[in-house]
């Protein structure tokens, strides 16, 4: 029988079973989407054929301009809405998010506790149970059916103050706040010329999350935009799929040129998003 | 995320008020008012966008509320709950809800344990291993979903094609969509294969901060790594074990575009010919925006709510004694 040292596992060095699952594991998370572009480059008998094609073809360019010349679909302009919707909440979040971190973390007021409780206990809400009523309000405002109505509910997060206010309350000296007021800056300078240089980590990392829980919306998105001629990529891709007759090369053609912008920021920023979710960052 | 990192600023003194009466103004207002004036975008929009709309949902279900029928108004008192009670619809996609649910969480949970702990080691490409287990996280399930959709074809889909490689293969290919459990199966697999790798970071995270000399003392003596794992590590990340649970009740009970895009035609919100893998979460739509009937869809948001409350709690509880045998 083998004999085993009380080790921490950390300190364990990796041995060749372990890169072997994490090979697998590797292989299975990357296999349908290396698999989604084999198919948007293909043929329809590639496709059709048993086993379908494995290796990519060389008709993606055939298959996107197939994508975007048709016309009930808008995917050119659904492409752009979703990077002008994920930007807008993206902005909005990192803004209006770091200003009330700033504000839990670092000013004091009557009433900071008991409100910054109030956000932790919205943490736990699911918003999805919402959507009914914030149809009806969205019906008042008379935003239904817009890109606005679409924004709106993404423009600030409870999960983002809180993480906000986590990290400043750690990377923000409260001396240097201090020092700056006695010179006589306002709180608003404090924000702009200390806080925000300050956090440029965790708004990456909050950046990263936001656009792509935004761009990978769905329910809410079909909901206002179904049937407009200015979708997000999701409800077009939904478009795409629906229908009598489905090209799966065309409709795997339009999943993977709606994924692509996602698959650059793991590459740009992988190491970030890594790091948020092992921090705690979750779903908002 | 605990409450014990909630310690308070500093309580130096502010600097006095500069001189002036102008000044005096200017300051008061900047350490008065900027502070609420910082936080209320954030206290707004979600009054508004969050909250609102949830305690609203509460009167909506209450209510007639029709989009093509804008006459048909006024209370309903429990009317619409009660249609819920003995909607064959409601119960159906109730049961699809669980299925899945129960298919994809034990598995996904299991298997995150396992690959956070291959993460937990002295490896070589760290942060490669890392990232490329969030690449299911990141793609839009939408995309996704339509890669597994061909994956689960019936003709010449490749799930059939590994199923007669290993002898399984049928006189006529099996048809996944057509059975509730072939279905839940196919969904689940889309669920599991979305987030096993962020559960694993979590748990991985969670193992990071394990001191180490907890294995050292440990009273296992030579354990092999196997039961290291389950007799040390599990039990001392126990609370993200919890936290995980409650994330993925929350989120499985609400599982929406996986059965979406797995229909034959994505947005016709049936969930199969015969409903066979309608969820909850698909009914609400389809009630609220196919048939126009949003006094019934919000009284199935809440009972839906009511729902995710117990399975959460119930959760809660069970997985909160992981390691009180300790």
């Amino acid at each position: 029988m083998k004999t085993y040292v009380n080790r921490a596992p950390q300190d364990t060095r990796g041995t060749w079973a372990t890169y072997l699952g994490l090979s697998i594991v590797l292989l299975f998370s990357a296999f349908p989407v290396y698999w989604m572009f084999v198919i948007s480059t293909s043929t329809d008998e590639a496709v059709a054929a048993s086993p379908p094609a494995l290796i990519p073809g060389a008709q993606f360019l055939i298959n996107a301009q197939e994508v975007f010349t048709l016309n009930e679909v808008y995917f050119a302009a659904s492409l752009i809405n979703s990077v002008l919707v994920s930007t807008v909440i993206t902005a909005a979040t990192l803004f209006f998010c770091s200003l009330a971190g700033f504000a839990f973390a670092k000013l004091r007021f009557k009433g900071r506790n008991a409100l910054m409780v109030v956000v932790i206990l919205t943490l736990t809400v699911p918003n999805q149970l919402g959507i009914v009523a914030l149809y009806i309000v969205m019906g008042k405002l008379g935003w239904n059916g817009t890109l606005l109505a679409v924004i709106a509910p993404g423009l600030v997060s409870a999960f983002g103050v809180f993480y906000m206010r986590q990290f400043i309350a750690h990377a923000v000296p409260d001396e240097l706040v201090e020092s700056a007021r006695i010179d006589g800056a306002l709180t608003m300078r404090v924000y702009w010329n200390i806080v925000l240089p300050a956090i440029r980590p965790a708004l990456a990392v909050l950046g990263l999350l936001t656009f792509v829980m935004a761009w990978n919306d769905f329910q809410w998105p079909l909901i206002q935009l179904n049937g407009t001629d200015f979708p997000t990529s999701m409800v077009a891709l939904s478009d795409l799929a629906s229908g009598n007759y489905v090209i799966y090369r065309r409709v795997l053609a339009g999943a993977f040129l709606a994924t692509v912008p996602l698959i650059v920021l793991l590459l740009i920023g992988g190491r970030q998003i890594v790091r948020g979710i092992m921090e705690g960052a979750v779903k908002s | 995320m605990s409450l014990t990192e909630l310690r308070p600023a500093s309580h130096r003194q502010s600097p006095p008020p500069a001189p002036g009466k102008t000044k005096h103004w200017l300051y008061r207002f900047d350490t008065k008012t900027i502070p609420y004036i910082f936080i209320s975008p954030f206290f707004i929009l979600f009054a508004i966008f969050g909250v609102f709309p949830l305690i609203f949902n509460g009167i909506v279900a209450l209510r007639n509320w029709r989009l093509d029928d804008p006459t048909l108004t006024g209370w309903a008192g429990l009317a619409n709950f009660e249609r819920l009670l003995s909607d064959e619809d409601f119960w159906n996609s109730l049961g699809n809800t669980f299925g899945i649910f129960i298919l994809s969480t034990v598995p996904q949970l299991l298997a995150a344990l396992i690959i956070a702990n291959l993460l937990n080691r002295r490896l070589r490409g760290n942060t490669f291993w890392r990232i490329g287990i969030l690449l299911p996280y990141l793609t839009p399930v939408v995309a996704s979903t339509l890669v597994f959709a061909i994956f689960f074809a019936r003709d010449n889909g490749l799930a059939n094609w590994f199923l007669s490689l290993v002898g399984f293969g049928q006189e006529t290919p099996l048809d996944w969509r057509a059975q509730k459990w072939s279905a839940w199966i196919a969904i689940a697999t889309m669920v599991n294969w979305k987030w096993i790798g962020y559960n694993a970071l979590l748990y991985l995270s969670a193992m990071q901060s394990i001191p180490k000399d907890v294995y050292e003392a440990a009273a296992v003596d030579g354990a092999s790594p196997w039961r290291q794992l389950w007799q040390i590590t599990v039990p001392m990340i126990q609370p993200v074990v919890v936290f995980t649970v409650i994330l993925s009740t929350i989120g499985g009970l609400q599982l929406f575009n996986e059965p979406m895009m797995f229909d034959e035609n994505p947005q016709s919100a049936d969930g199969g010919t015969d409903h066979q893998f309608q969820t909850i979460a698909q009914l609400i739509y389809k009630v609220g925006w196919k048939d126009l009937d949003l006094g019934y869809a919000a009284s199935m948001s809440w009972a839906l709510f009511l729902i995710i409350l117990v399975v959460a709690g119930i959760n809660f509880a069970l997985t909160r004694r992981i390691g009180g045998d300790r």
